[in-house]
């Protein structure tokens, strides 16, 4: 039976990530006119409860490419959050106005309390510092469509991989395959132990490192992430952290030439616009990825396809 | 034998309630937070730091008219895993509980700040990841606390 919600990918065993792939290429693939009849006649709400662009966007756009259409807000000041209503209530609320939601919210957990308050599908758009399932998905998507595989494949992760969400919930799904991974980052934002240790469980190999000059030979992917100041209770820590790396041409100059570089944007000054223009970037088209795989996850969860 | 006579000298007996006895010396309170007892409008008996054959030092809780469930005892078994629980009626042992630590418990503040638990009415849940160091994950964010955390 299709699940209900899409909150965190550790409710996801290896078969169901593999399966939500090929319907994400099979979507992708898809007559235009054929993908317009899937979600005719449904509605999607999106609750951005905090700021978002990329997502909020693909998934409006996700919608509407199915035939569907969008309602919800881009702002918790604009809801009734602002009066001072539980997350529950306006959730139960917006239930009422569509069949299903996609949110986003600065509170951890606050994607798992909304879909258990509701009876219609909710899907996690980010949750503070904890999960963003549906871009673990379309970065899985994007090196699977890059390279052709999961198996064998050496991953570099370089940047904030303490507070980064989407390092910590791609990291979970890359460890169900056989990979090896880098985790490169400032000794103050290194990953998480509990992370470490349920990679490890699974009986991924992973190497810490601070040296990303030293790694990049090595990689046949580069994650990169960007130092989140939002995340940061303290800002003098995040002036001494930030600019930790730069990613540029030089960078590359020892790189495998079949280096792709990914990175969930936005981006600061961690990859250098020179890049962008090369084989190496991949960013944009990884970005791309998000409306094939939304579609995907937007007709399991309601029963189609 | 030299223990129990200690015991009774320390904490008057019980006509009716829960004794919970062999909880971690100096930990009495955590069970007390734990069972939302400092509302409790009834007699509390508490003995810190007595002398226990088993364990060197121990503390004992009795709880007037109040009769433990599983579920409570099973709370308590994050904080004091030894624990010994009767059940006391008419000042006899009516039913004994055995501790042990469930796969899930509900009811502890979660250790993260930003966890949606802290900010809305929703009852907490935490998975337990390991029985023997008691290692648990918050059901919502999914964090992993050791018990000193959680409790």
């Amino acid at each position: 039976m299709a699940k209900k919600d899409v909150i965190s990918i550790r409710d996801f065993s290896k078969k169901e990530i593999e399966d939500m792939l090929k319907l994400a290429e099979k979507i992708d693939s898809m007559a235009e006119e054929k993908r317009l009849k899937l979600l005719a006649g449904k509605k999607l709400a999106t609750l951005f409860f905090e700021p978002s662009t990329r997502t909020r966007l693909s998934f409006e756009s996700a919608m509407q490419g199915l035939g569907g259409s969008v309602i919800g807000f881009a702002d918790a000041n604009t809801s009734s959050t602002q009066k001072g209503e539980s997350l529950k209530d306006t959730v139960r609320t917006v239930e009422k106005y569509c069949d299903v939601i996609a949110m986003r919210h600065s509170l951890e957990g606050a994607a798992r309390a909304a879909a258990e308050s509701v009876s219609i599908p909710v899907i996690n758009g980010g949750d503070g510092a904890n999960q963003h399932p549906t871009q673990t998905f379309l970065d899985m998507y994007t090196i699977l469509k890059l390279k052709k595989k999961i198996d064998g494949l050496v991953i570099g992760f370089a940047g904030d991989l303490k507070f980064g969400r989407t390092v910590h919930s791609l990291a979970l799904a890359l460890s169900h395959f056989n990979v090896k991974l880098y985790f490169i980052s400032p000794d103050s934002l290194k990953m998480p132990q509990e992370f470490l240790d349920e990679i490890k469980e699974r009986g991924t190999n992973y190497i810490e490192t601070e040296n990303l000059a030293e790694t990049i030979p090595e990689l046949d992917i580069l994650y990169a992430t960007r130092i989140q100041k939002e995340r940061f209770y303290d800002l003098a820590e995040y002036e001494r952290v930030r600019g930790f790396y730069r990613i540029n041409k030089k960078l590359m100059e020892s790189a495998k030439p079949e280096l792709k570089v990914m990175h969930p944007l936005p981006r600061i000054d961690e990859i250098d616009y020179e890049l962008d223009n090369t084989p190496y970037a991949v960013y944009f088209e990884q970005l791309a990825n998000g409306i094939p795989v939304r579609q995907a996850l937007l007709c399991r969860v309601l029963g189609v396809l | 034998m030299a223990e129990e006579k200690v015991v009774k000298m320390a904490v008057t007996a019980l006509k009716e309630g829960t004794v919970i006895d062999h909880v971690p010396a100096g930990q009495v309170f955590k069970v007390v937070d734990v069972m939302n007892l400092y509302e409790y409008k009834k007699a509390l008996r508490i003995g810190m730091y007595l002398d226990s054959k088993t364990y060197g030092k121990k503390d004992i809780l009795k709880i007037e008219d109040r009769y433990l469930t599983q579920d409570e005892a099973n709370m308590i078994a994050l904080i004091a895993p030894n624990a010994t629980i009767n059940i006391i009626k008419d000042w006899k042992v009516a039913k004994k509980i055995q501790v042990s630590v469930p796969d899930v418990v509900t009811g502890l503040r979660c250790g993260n700040p930003r966890c949606i638990t802290r900010y809305d009415k929703i009852k907490t849940v935490f998975s337990v990841l390991d029985k023997k160091t008691l290692k648990v994950r918050c059901h919502y964010c999914e964090h992993v606390f050791g018990k000193e955390e959680v409790i």
